[in-house]
C-alpha cells in the first residue's frame, strides 16, 4: 500500500514537566516513511523547536524511543504503513514520549537514571593477560546481551519502575542485562550476587515478561537474563543443602 | 548586559564521545590528569555505532600470512599512495595491542575454531584481518569504551555542543564555550589540552550514512581556531546504502555482505564487478565467477584462502563508482541501485553472521535478505580529510589542541579502506590522549579573556534574537540537496564553481533563521547553529574537489577522468582560514622513509607470487 500524498493527522505530546497538552499537526506522507520522518517533516515544516532525540535513524543507536498510539517503540523502525493500518480512519496518530522517565520537552525525557545505575556496575574483572581464550558458544551466550542499543524502552514498559516508581530499589532489566552479559562472561572472576540481590533488587521482577516484548534488538531479557539472575541469587541464599556445602568447603 | 555563563576547569576536555573520542580520554584519565567529555549526544550513541564490518588489525589469528606490514601496504594501497607513511606505520603496528586491550576490557568479539579473536574479509585488505562481532562491531566498541570509560574517573557533560575554542596570546587553544542542548545555558570550559574528537562530515550530502551529528563541527572548530585541514576533496561514497523506500535512502549496508560472498548484480542478472578491475588491482582479484565462489566456500568454512577474492571485494572508491556506471548505463534496479545478492548463504548463515542487516531490510524495505537480493547504491559515508595532525602526538598546527578519529586526517589518504576507521579510533584516540596529557602536566589553569566569551556567547544566542526567519530545517534540507548534487559522487569545474556561489547564498540565508526563542531543547535553533559548521566544511570540501584537477580513490572527475600521477600524485590540499574566508595551498607529499618503501616491495613480490600461482587456472 502507497501512502504517498496522503494527509496525515498526528497527535503530539508538547511542553515540559510543568505545562504539557496534546497539539495536532497535519503533514503529507511519502512512500516508505518511518514515525521519526514524519516527526522530522513536522519540525522542518511547521515547528522548528519541536523536541525529538535521534541520531542512527536505523535502529542500532537507541535514542528515538516513544510511545506510539501507547506501544513503546523505537521511532525510527515503526513504519507509517503499519501505524496507518492499525490507526481508525479520520483518529490522529498519537505520540508520548516515554512515560517512565521525567519529561524534558515534547518528546524528549530525563533518562539519567539509567546511566547512574550503570555507574554502579563493578567492571569486568578478567585475566591480566592478553589474548583471552573462550569459544563461541560462551562468546554466543554474552553476546546476545551486548545487542542491547540502550534505548531504555524496557525499562519505560517494567511495572516495577512504570507503576510503582521503585527507582530506588530495582536496576531495570536495561541495567540486569548488562549484569547479566558480566556475570555470564566466561573470563569474569567478580562475585556479583551479593549486589545483584541487595542493591539491585533482581527479585522485584516477577517475570510478567513486558520488557522482552518491546526490545526492538530482541533480546529475551526475562528468560535469558533476569531469570538465571534469580536463580544464582536463590541458590547463594536459599538453597540449604549448598548453604550447607558452603559452610563445610569454605567455597562461594 | 552581559551573558550569564558557568565555567569549568579542566587539565584535558575531549569533544566528542564516540569511539576515538572515549579511547582519548580514557588514556588521559589513566595517566592521572582531570579529564572531561564533551557530547553532543547522550553516551553511548555516537555515530561509531553504525560501524558494522569490523575492526582491522593484523593479529594473525585467521591467517597467519597476515602482518603489519602487510596491513601497511594494504592501507597505503588503498589511499592511491596518499596516506601519512608515518600513521599507516603506526596503525598498523598498534592495532593489534588495541584491539586486545578492549578485550580485557569486557569486549566479545567472534571466535576462531583456536578459542581467539576471529577476523573477516574486507574489501582491499589481503588476509581476514578485522575482528568483528557479526555485524555491530561499531556498537561492541563504543559499548566497551563507555562501560571502561565510566569507570576511569572522567567527567561526562552529556546533549552538550562546542561552538568556539579560545586560545591565548601566544596562540595556544587555552579552552572552548558551548551550550547544554537541554537547558540551553551557555558553558565555558579551561583547558590545556583540547583533543577534537567530533566525527565527519557527511550530513552535508542529502544521500548519507551520518546522523545528524555529522555536521563538521570539530573541522570548522579547527578552522576558525587556525588549524589546518588536508585531504577534504576526498569524500568516500560507500557503494552499498540502502535506496528504498526514500525516506531509508543511504543508510548503510555493511560491505560484510560482501565479505561474507554477497554478489552484485545488475538488472541483466550479470555479475559486472568483473568488469571493472582497475589496472592497480589486476591480478589481485579472481577472473572468474567459479574462483569466487571457491574462495568464498574457503573462507566461510573458515580455511585459509587458496585462491583469489571476488571482485565484489574492490575498494570502496572502485565499487561505487562501477554501481554509478551500470546505473546510468541503464542497467540498474527498479529504484536506481545495484543488486546485492547473499541470499545463497541461506537462512541460518545469514542470520548468525549478518543479523542487523537481515532486521534493518525486513523492517524497513520489507525485504528479507535471505531470499530476495537487496537494492543498494552508493551513500556518502565518510570524509578522508580532516585535521593535519602530527602522526606521532595526534596535535594540530596549534599548540594544545588535538584531533582524532575521523575529525583527524592523514591515515586514509584518497580513499579509507573498510574496518581502518574502527581501528584508526582505538590506534590514534589512545595516542591523542597520551600526549594530551603529557602536554597538560605542569601547565597552570589558563583564562579565558571575558571579552571573547561574551562575544561568543552571543553568537550562541543569535538564532534566538530574531523575530522571524527561515525555518533551519529548510535551509538544511535544501543545503543538502545542493551538495548532493553539485559534489556528489562525480564532480565537474562548472557545477563545484556555481556549488561554491550557492554556499555564498547559503551563508547569507542562514544569519535569518527563526526557531522560536525558547532556549530549553529547540531543536531548531541547534539546527541554526549546526548549519554554520555545515557550510564552513561545504566550502572546504568543494574547494579542494575544485583544484584537484584529477581522479583518485574518493575523487572523481568526469572533466578529469583519470589519475595524474605525476603530479597530483604528489601533491596534498591544504585547507586553512584566513580572516573567516576559507582558502587553499598545496604541498608535495613527504617521500617514505627507506625500510618502509621495502616493506612495501617485500609485500608486493609476496602478491605477485600469489597472483602467479593462480594465473594458470583461468
Amino acid at each position: 500500500m502507497s501512502l504517498k500524498g496522503k494527509k496525515q493527522s498526528f497527535r503530539i505530546l508538547r511542553g515540559d514537566s510543568e505545562n504539557s497538552s496534546m497539539e495536532d499537526f497535519e503533514i503529507e506522507l511519502d512512500e516508505g516513511m518511518v514515525v521519526l520522518d514524519c516527526v522530522h517533516r513536522i519540525q522542518h515544516e511547521q515547528q522548528a523547536d519541536l523536541a525529538v532525540r535521534w541520531n542512527c535513524k536505523a535502529g542500532k543507536c537507541g535514542s528515538c524511543s516513544a510511545e506510539i498510539n501507547g506501544k513503546p517503540k523505537l521511532m525510527c523502525m515503526t513504519r507509517m504503513n503499519d501505524v496507518v493500518a492499525e490507526t481508525p480512519e479520520n483518529i490522529p496518530i498519537e505520540i508520548r514520549p516515554m512515560k517512565s522517565f521525567p519529561l524534558i520537552k515534547d518528546l524528549v525525557t530525563d533518562v539519567s537514571w539509567n546511566y547512574e545505575i550503570a555507574q554502579k556496575i563493578k567492571p569486568i574483572n578478567g585475566p591480566d593477560e592478553k589474548n583471552w581464550e573462550f569459544n563461541q558458544m560462551e562468546a554466543d551466550r554474552v553476546q546476545h546481551f551486548r545487542e542491547c542499543i540502550e534505548c531504555f524502552l524496557c525499562s519505560n514498559t517494567c511495572h516495577v519502575l512504570r507503576d510503582h516508581d521503585l527507582f530506588d530499589n530495582f536496576a531495570g532489566p536495561r541495567n540486569l542485562v548488562r549484569l547479566a552479559q558480566f556475570e555470564m562472561h566466561p573470563l569474569d572472576k567478580e562475585d556479583r550476587i551479593p549486589e545483584i540481590k541487595k542493591d539491585f533488587g533482581v527479585e522485584y521482577c516477577n517475570i510478567t515478561r513486558c520488557c522482552t516484548e518491546v526490545c526492538p534488538a530482541g533480546i529475551n531479557i526475562t528468560d535469558d537474563a533476569i531469570i538465571p539472575l534469580k536463580e544464582r541469587v536463590v541458590d547463594r541464599y536459599y538453597d540449604p543443602i549448598k548453604m550447607i556445602w558452603r559452610k563445610i568447603t569454605g567455597r562461594k | 548586559m552581559s551573558i550569564e555563563y558557568k565555567h569549568h576547569e579542566f587539565d584535558v576536555i575531549v569533544i566528542g564521545a564516540g569511539g576515538a573520542g572515549l579511547r582519548a580520554a580514557i588514556e588521559s584519565a589513566r595517566s592521572g590528569v582531570k579529564t572531561a567529555i564533551i557530547s553532543k549526544s547522550l553516551l553511548g550513541k555516537a555515530h561509531t555505532v553504525m560501524a558494522v564490518g569490523g575492526c582491522a588489525a593484523a593479529l594473525q589469528n585467521a591467517d597467519p600470512r597476515d602482518n603489519w606490514k602487510v596491513h601497511f601496504h594494504d592501507t597505503m594501497k588503498g589511499s592511491k599512495w596518499l596516506a601519512d607513511w608515518k600513521m599507516a606505520e603506526f596503525h598498523a603496528k598498534e592495532a593489534p595491542e588495541r584491539v586486545r586491550e578492549l578485550e580485557q576490557w569486557g569486549a566479545v568479539f567472534d571466535r576462531t575454531n583456536n578459542n581467539l579473536i576471529n577476523q573477516r574479509n574486507f574489501g582491499g585488505h589481503t588476509f581476514p584481518r578485522l575482528a568483528h562481532v557479526g555485524d555491530s562491531t561499531g556498537l561492541e566498541i563504543i559499548r566497551t569504551l563507555q562501560e571502561k570509560g565510566i569507570h576511569s574517573g572522567i567527567d561526562i557533560f552529556m546533549e552538550y555542543t562546542v561552538t568556539d575554542l579560545f586560545k591565548d596570546n601566544e596562540g595556544k587553544c587555552i579552552g572552548c564555550i558551548g551550550y547544554n542542548r537541554v537547558d540551553g545555558e551557555i558553558h565555558t570550559f579551561s583547558a590545556k589540552s583540547i583533543i577534537l574528537a567530533t566525527g565527519g562530515i557527511t550530513r552535508c550530502w542529502s544521500i548519507c550514512s551520518g546522523s545528524w551529528e555529522y555536521t563538521g563541527d570539530g573541522h570548522a572548530l579547527a578552522l576558525k581556531a587556525g588549524a589546518e585541514l588536508r585531504d577534504m576533496e576526498f569524500v568516500q561514497f560507500h557503494p552499498t546504502g540502502m535506496v528504498w523506500p526514500p525516506s531509508v535512502r543511504g543508510i548503510l549496508v555493511t560491505e560484510g555482505v560482501r565479505g561474507e560472498g554477497g554478489r552484485l548484480l545488475n538488472s541483466e542478472n550479470d555479475r559486472f564487478m568483473f568488469n571493472y578491475v582497475p589496472e592497480m588491482f589486476a591480478g589481485d582479484h579472481a577472473e572468474t565467477i567459479e574462483e569466487s565462489n571457491q574462495w568464498v566456500e574457503e573462507v566461510v568454512s573458515g580455511k585459509l584462502a587458496t585462491v583469489r577474492r571476488p571482485p565484489e571485494l574492490l575498494t570502496r572508491d572502485v565499487v561505487a563508482k562501477a554501481i554509478n556506471s551500470e546505473v546510468k548505463a541503464g542497467r540498474g534496479s527498479p529504484h536506481g541501485g545495484a543488486f546485492l545478492d547473499i541470499s545463497h548463504r541461506g537462512e541460518e548463515a545469514i542470520l548468525k553472521k549478518l543479523p542487523s542487516m537481515h532486521h534493518q531490510f525486513k523492517e524497513l524495505a520489507g525485504v528479507d535478505i535471505s531470499k530476495e537480493p537487496m537494492e543498494v547504491g552508493p551513500t556518502a559515508h565518510y570524509v578522508m580529510g580532516g585535521i593535519r595532525v602530527d602522526a606521532k602526538t595526534q596535535e594540530s598546527c596549534v599548540s594544545g589542541l588535538f584531533a582524532c578519529g575521523e575529525v583527524a586526517s592523514g591515515l586514509h589518504g584518497a580513499n579509507r579502506l573498510g574496518g581502518n576507521s574502527l581501528s584508526d579510533l582505538i590506534v590514534f584516540g589512545k595516542r591523542a590522549g597520551e600526549f594530551a596529557s603529557k602536554n597538560a602536566k605542569d601547565k597552570s589553569q589558563p583564562t579565558i579573556d571575558e571579552d571573547e566569551i561574551q562575544k561568543a556567547a552571543s553568537k550562541i544566542l543569535a538564532p534566538l534574537m530574531n523575530k522571524e526567519g527561515e525555518n533551519p530545517g529548510k535551509i538544511y534540507d535544501e543545503l543538502r540537496d545542493m551538495m548532493q548534487e553539485n559534489v556528489g559522487i562525480i564532480r565537474t569545474k562548472e557545477e563545484m564553481v556555481s556549488a561554491l556561489t550557492k554556499l555564498k547564498e547559503f551563508d547569507e540565508r542562514q544569519k535569518n533563521t527563526f526557531s522560536g526563542t525558547s532556549r530549553k531543547y529547540n531543536s531548531g535553533w541547534h539546527q541554526a547553529l549546526d548549519l554554520n559548521n555545515m557550510i564552513i566544511v561545504s566550502k572546504a570540501a568543494t574547494l579542494a574537489a575544485l583544484t584537484r584537477e584529477e581522479s583518485r580513490g574518493g575523487h572523481t572527475r568526469d572533466d578529469f577522468p583519470t589519475p595524474d600521477d605525476d603530479y597530483w600524485g604528489q601533491i596534498l590540499n591544504i585547507i586553512w582560514m584566513d580572516d573567516g574566508e576559507v582558502k587553499i595551498k598545496q604541498e608535495e607529499k613527504e617521500e617514505m622513509r627507506d625500510d618502509l618503501k621495502d616493506a612495501i616491495k617485500e609485500v608486493k613480490a609476496m602478491i605477485a607470487e600469489r597472483a602467479a600461482e593462480h594465473g594458470g587456472e583461468k
